[in-house]
């Protein structure tokens, strides 16, 4: 930098600026640097995951089937099966709940109750933690038991009505009879794929005996894709609330002049990650 | 914020009882729409699709509104935020169409080949 400036910056030549916008010293749309900036931090998080649900629209909608999500979807902790959607439901609780607690720790930070700051932000983070470990509970499960990867999925659906030639030793027997668009696991004996034949009883392929397929590769990828970005947001977010915790705690923010502010900050955050499942939880699970 | 400790209390009550109400009604619909609750009972699906997206979408309201206090924000910031997220979301929809329409493709063109190979024959 020159030690001596060349030019003269003197706002009293310039009479035209003073007072008005580009005078200097106002707050645009009235809201401070840090909360604009969480906002379109957000805005600019929402365009990422709008690429991801695009990919997802588009591959889901060309294929012919799609694994139901009521059959993927019906386990519960404890061994407990055709249970359809509940075990998400409660993840969707969960979030909701966390995300009103946060809406309380930003009111206490209101009227400057550390307290209640602390407390209400532990809630949010017990709450997160939760949907963390339902989610990780969900994806063992998928791995695990049902061997859904990215690139195998052995979730399918039928496109032509049948009857089962053997029984899978889980719940179909010989003999069982299914309609076009009901789904299928194909099961893993000893470590070896399984699939059952069946044959075909209705329309243009009738009596001709088939295996069953995989369904489409893009519901392994797209799933752990989508919602291990959004857990990754989560977990982001937990980290990002106990350090906010603890900086309210040993009472960092009572002498700020925005005062609680960053605890509204990373409530914006925060909603923002309840949004997005709502979103997610529509899409892969209600549709 | 106009809002006193108490009105903003009794606000934040509210939304989320009536968050927890669209939930409940929301599985219950899908539950029901696809036989689980009545054996047999099915709804068509574009009249499911809508019901959720539908549902889906004040849930959206509810939470940007109050939970991120967007209502009481100035509009000039609040217009910066919705209109791109809004056209996000016509982006899905549209490229929902479009995966459709790449689906009618193909079975169209199959259709082509198999009655090309058997007059061929």
């Amino acid at each position: 930098m020159a030690s001596e400036t060349l030019v003269h910056h003197d706002e009293h030549h310039n009479e035209s600026t003073a007072g008005t916008a580009w005078g200097g010293g106002k707050e645009p749309f009235k809201a401070s640097y840090g909360k604009l900036m969480m906002w379109y931090f957000l805005l600019s998080d929402a365009f990422t995951f709008a690429g991801f649900l695009i990919a997802y629209g588009a591959l889901r909608f060309s294929m012919k089937t799609w694994p139901v999500p009521d059959f993927v979807f019906s386990s519960l902790p404890g061994g407990i099966h055709h249970k359809p959607l509940i075990f998400v439901t409660i993840m969707t609780f969960v979030l909701l709940a966390s995300s009103y607690t946060m809406v309380r720790a930003v009111q206490e930070g209101h009227r400057e109750n550390k307290g209640g700051v602390v407390k209400w932000m532990l809630l949010t983070i017990v709450g997160g933690l939760m949907f963390l470990g339902c989610q990780a509970w969900e994806w063992t499960t998928l791995m695990g038991e049902e061997h859904m990867t990215i690139k195998v999925n052995p979730f399918g659906t039928h496109t032509e009505s049948g009857v089962y030639l053997a029984g899978d030793g889980h719940d179909i027997k010989a003999g069982d009879t299914f309609k076009a668009g009901s789904s299928y696991l194909i099961h893993k004996h000893d470590g070896e794929w399984a699939p059952l034949s069946y044959k075909v009883t209705e329309g243009p392929n009738k009596d001709i005996e088939k295996t069953q397929a995989f369904g489409p590769k893009a519901f392994g990828a797209l799933f752990f894709f989508i919602t291990g970005f959004h857990g990754f947001h989560v977990l982001s977010g937990v980290a990002f609330m106990l350090i906010i915790m603890l900086n309210s705690a040993t009472g960092l923010y009572e002498k700020r002049k925005n005062g609680y502010e960053m605890v509204e900050k990373i409530g914006l955050y925060w909603h923002f990650v309840d949004l997005v499942w709502v979103f997610v939880f529509l899409l892969f699970y209600l549709l | 914020m106009a809002h006193s400790y108490e009105q903003s209390k009794k606000i934040a009550n509210k939304t989320i009882v009536i968050l927890a109400i669209i939930t409940v009604f929301e599985v219950f619909f899908a539950l029901l729409g696809k036989g689980y609750l009545v054996p047999g009972f099915l709804m068509p699906h574009a009249l499911l699709a809508i019901a959720m997206i539908v549902m889906s979408v004040v849930k959206a309201y509810l939470i940007i509104y109050e939970f991120m206090h967007m209502k009481y924000e100035v509009p000039g910031l609040v217009r910066t935020v919705l209109l791109p997220t809004l056209l996000l979301v016509w982006a899905i929809i549209a490229f929902t169409m479009e995966g459709d329409y790449w689906k009618n493709r193909r079975a169209s063109t199959q259709d082509k080949v198999t009655m090309q190979q058997s007059v061929e024959e």
